[in-house]
């Protein structure tokens, strides 16, 4: 069983199609990038695949469980980093994590020895205690991926993890991503095309709500005959920019 | 049970803004305290102009107004930062969300009626089952402002919140009757006033601490008539956002 199965899925906005008739398998455990200009379709993907918006037609499988029929049940197996950090402001970075867990259903016990391990994970233990408001746009971004995957989620939504943040802040963050490889199924988006080469085991790039090629960083330069993933992004995406 | 985890952290992230308690609880009894130095310090005033026994509860409902404020721009912040986002994607329910941004209303509330009259005891009121009837008498008037709040904090942006928030706030001091007797002006201005909840809100409140029991309902009726009306909109413009 793949752990995203993606059928014929699209998302019109009055007359304007978002997403388009997108097929795509991502296997269990895989690191999936996709990549597009803005208005490509990427986060419209995501809230699909994540419950946020309802398709206008076509279905999606996370772990067997369709988008459509069985939004409950999706819910219980995915969590999202949205694109903004998206903690609450005046709680602990502890805090924060211990509601997410008990959101999701973990016992007070239970949820604060996650929230601590978390927190060990993501080396924020010195800050536990510190207003999320108060921490720096990097610490900020750790802590809203540790609370996605406080809940031990099967399926895990990034969007743009890393916009925002300094060089140095961006590589602390692939490193801590590059741990979760193989251990649970990641769909990634990102507008930086060295973190999807870094990171994803394959990527997709997608325009105008459509599909354009997938394969891994070197596949995609070979199938293009273009020498980096830049060149090859901007091939594929060629005219976009005029139709926006 | 997700909504007591959701509750406990909304309850936090407004105790944690000092502004929300000085005005919330700060100033409807430095409002009292003025008044009252007021009333003994200028013989002439008429002695039943700010009678402690009738302006207490029109400041008890006054600070009440301000939750409207407080839930609003909670709710609009969740909005603006994404951390709304990341709940949706969670498997709480719509129910988890209105019982989690109101139920942490109820306990403000009180603290604020209590800090009101507790403040009118120490010029005169007297201390009766009355006033503890009175304090049991503003929860349908928290939960109307906790419905506006709700509805505000769905539809409106930070700043839209803001404006709108005061405007209710002051339409909620000036046409209840807390600063003068409506009777005073009459005719089109008493009956519009007596459309709206808050001179009702301010007529309950009065009749519970002067033991006029048979005047309660009559006026209470009104908040909860506007309470659910307002709840029921809320709930659908709430329930239409997680959607869209």
């Amino acid at each position: 069983m793949n752990g995203i199965e993606i059928i014929n899925l699209s998302k019109t906005f009055k007359n304007r199609t978002a997403v388009d008739a997108l097929n795509l398998s991502i296997q269990q455990g895989e690191m999936f990038a996709l990549l597009g200009q803005n208005g490509a379709g990427k986060t419209t993907t995501i809230k699909m695949l994540s419950g946020l918006l309802s398709p206008t037609s076509g279905d999606a499988k996370l772990m067997g469980n369709s988008i459509v029929t069985q939004t409950a049940a999706v819910k219980q197996i995915i969590s999202v980093s949205p694109q903004e950090t998206a903690v609450a402001p005046k709680l602990s970075a502890r805090e924060n994590l211990i509601l997410i867990a008990r959101i999701y259903g973990f016992s007070a016990k239970d949820a604060a020895r996650k929230a601590d391990e978390m927190l060990e994970t993501f080396t924020l233990t010195e800050r536990a205690k510190d207003k999320a408001k108060s921490l720096s746009g990097g610490m900020q971004r750790r802590l809203s991926i540790a609370m996605a995957l406080i809940s031990d989620p099967q399926i895990l939504f990034l969007d743009e993890p890393t916009l925002g943040l300094d060089v140095r802040a961006r590589r602390d963050l692939w490193k801590h991503i590059e741990q979760l490889k193989g251990k649970i199924t990641i769909l990634l988006t990102t507008h930086y095309l060295e973190e999807a080469e870094a990171l994803a085991d394959r990527i997709g790039i997608m325009s105008r709500g459509r599909m354009q090629i997938i394969g891994s960083a070197s596949e995609i330069k070979e199938k293009t005959g273009k020498v980096t993933l830049e060149d090859a992004f901007l091939a594929l995406t060629e005219g976009e920019e005029a139709l926006q | 049970m997700k909504y007591t985890a959701f509750s406990s952290r909304n309850a936090k992230e407004i105790i944690r803004d000092p502004l929300s308690i000085l005005f919330g609880i700060g100033f409807p009894v430095i409002l009292i305290l003025l008044m009252q130095l007021m009333k003994a310090s200028i013989k002439d005033m008429p002695p039943e102009m700010f009678q402690v026994a009738d302006f207490a509860p029109g400041m008890a409902v006054f600070g009440l107004s301000f939750i409207t404020l407080f839930l609003g721009l909670l709710i609009a912040n969740d909005r603006n930062s994404s951390f709304l986002m990341r709940l949706f994607a969670s498997p709480m329910t719509g129910l988890d969300y209105i019982l989690g941004y109101s139920l942490p209303m109820l306990p403000i509330a009180i603290l604020q009626c209590a800090a009101c009259f507790l403040t009118a005891l120490f010029f005169g009121l007297p201390f009766s089952l009355n006033t503890l009837l009175a304090v049991v008498v503003l929860i349908p008037v928290a939960v109307l402002f906790s419905a506006l709040g709700l509805l505000l904090g769905s539809i409106l942006s930070v700043s839209q919140v803001g404006g709108i928030s005061s405007l209710i706030i002051n339409v909620a001091a000036w046409l209840s009757g807390v600063w003068f007797n409506l009777d005073m002006i009459g005719g089109v201005f008493k009956n519009i006033c007596y459309l709206l909840p808050f001179a009702h809100a301010v007529d309950s409140v009065k009749a519970a601490v002067s033991g006029d029991y048979g005047q309660i309902l009559p006026h209470i009726a009104w908040v909860m008539g506007y309470a659910l009306l307002v709840y029921i909109l809320a709930i659908g413009c709430f329930k239409k956002r997680m959607k869209s």
